[in-house]
């Protein structure tokens, strides 16, 4: 009886890592032409290849990465302002934290602290959209983590050693596929007036704020607009009924 | 390696775990509070809609409306194949074929 409980438990564990290994492979190859390039950039930088796989393996933060290894190319060493920057850049990772908080926040302690290393904009879209799907569940963020981190570095590498090879993947058009399967994450997720609301919101602030604020502001201002509006609306709606 | 970029490696580490950490951190003893949890319900809407507007509308740093802009029509193709399908790999193909048939024209 244990046993064979034991065992059905493994296997809902294997088909739950099989569902994430599925879900999580286009989003992956999305992941391989950045990581490419961030080989590549990190040479032209004049950074060492050991310094620009070392920064992967710990950062791993794509945006900040890119931001950092150009800042450094154009000869800004600065610890403050490279600290401030990344700061700045990452700081959506903060509303995607609390976003995932009220599931996470129930699991043992080293856990949510081993997760938060990985807790990407990939790995966060995938898990909420599972959220949304049929519920949280912690091997399948944990596999998806996992994959995103060992494809990032190991596509780093791999640009690191074509380095001068080959021209920058990103002029392919291979970086629409990053786009495109958060598309398919997003449009379950309009089911209801605020949400769409909530995305029309979005798309006009992200669209405005890209064209006049550095960075990645434009991300977290046309969240926070939006997200707020679509909390208030809902809290109307609650007082309506 | 140098110290230098070594130290600038360690910083970024550090700064970015904070954000990832920061908020499940605060709220482990406390609990998400009613106000935010409301609040955050749209997050997941308006954090990828703010993702992937502007990577299709501005995908070189400015407002491109026009049949130029290839990011802009495999990304109405691959909406429409995502709400019809709800599949990703569906929507990846689709969209990468118009990507690389707009790129040979």
């Amino acid at each position: 009886m244990l046993l064979s409980n034991l065992l059905s438990g493994k296997n809902e564990l294997a088909e739950e890592v099989w569902v994430a290994l599925r879900e999580c492979t286009p989003v992956v190859l999305g992941v391989v032409p950045f990581g490419i390039t961030c080989g590549i950039m990190g040479l032209t930088a004049k950074m060492s290849g050991i310094e620009t796989i070392l920064m992967s393996v710990f950062v791993f933060a794509g945006a900040s990465q890119f931001i950092g290894i150009t800042m450094l190319g154009a000869g800004i060493t600065g610890w403050g302002i490279l600290m401030f920057t990344t700061l700045l850049v990452n700081l959506r990772h903060l509303i995607m934290g609390s976003s995932l908080a009220p599931y996470m926040v129930r699991l043992p302690f080293p856990l949510q602290a081993f997760l938060a290393f990985f807790l990407t904009d990939e790995a966060y879209a995938l898990t909420i959209s599972r959220i949304h799907k049929t519920g949280y569940s912690v091997p399948y963020q944990l596999t998806v983590s996992i994959v995103l981190y060992l494809v990032w570095v190991l596509s780093t590498v791999t640009g690191v050693v074509l380095g001068g090879y080959i021209s920058d993947p990103l002029t392919w058009g291979l970086d629409f596929a990053m786009p495109a399967t958060f598309l398919v994450l997003l449009i379950p997720l309009l089911a209801d007036r605020i949400s769409l609301i909530v995305f029309g919101i979005a798309a006009v602030v992200s669209v405005f704020a890209a064209l006049y604020l550095p960075g990645k502001w434009y991300i977290i201002i046309a969240c926070l607009i939006a997200s707020l509006i679509g909390g208030l609306l809902e809290g109307d709606s609650e007082h309506a009924q | 390696m140098r110290s230098e970029v070594l130290y600038i490696i360690i910083g970024m580490t550090l700064v970015t775990y904070f954000t990832r950490f920061g908020a499940l951190a605060l709220f482990r003893f406390t609990g998400v509070p009613i106000w935010l949890n409301r609040w955050l319900k749209y997050v997941p809407v308006a954090i990828l809609t703010s993702l992937i507007i502007p990577l299709l509308l501005l995908p070189k740093g400015y407002l491109d409306i026009s049949l130029h802009n290839h990011y802009l029509i495999a990304g109405i193709v691959a909406a429409f194949v995502a709400y019809k399908s709800r599949n990703i790999i569906v929507t990846l193909g689709l969209g990468m074929s118009v990507m690389f048939i707009l790129k040979l024209l």
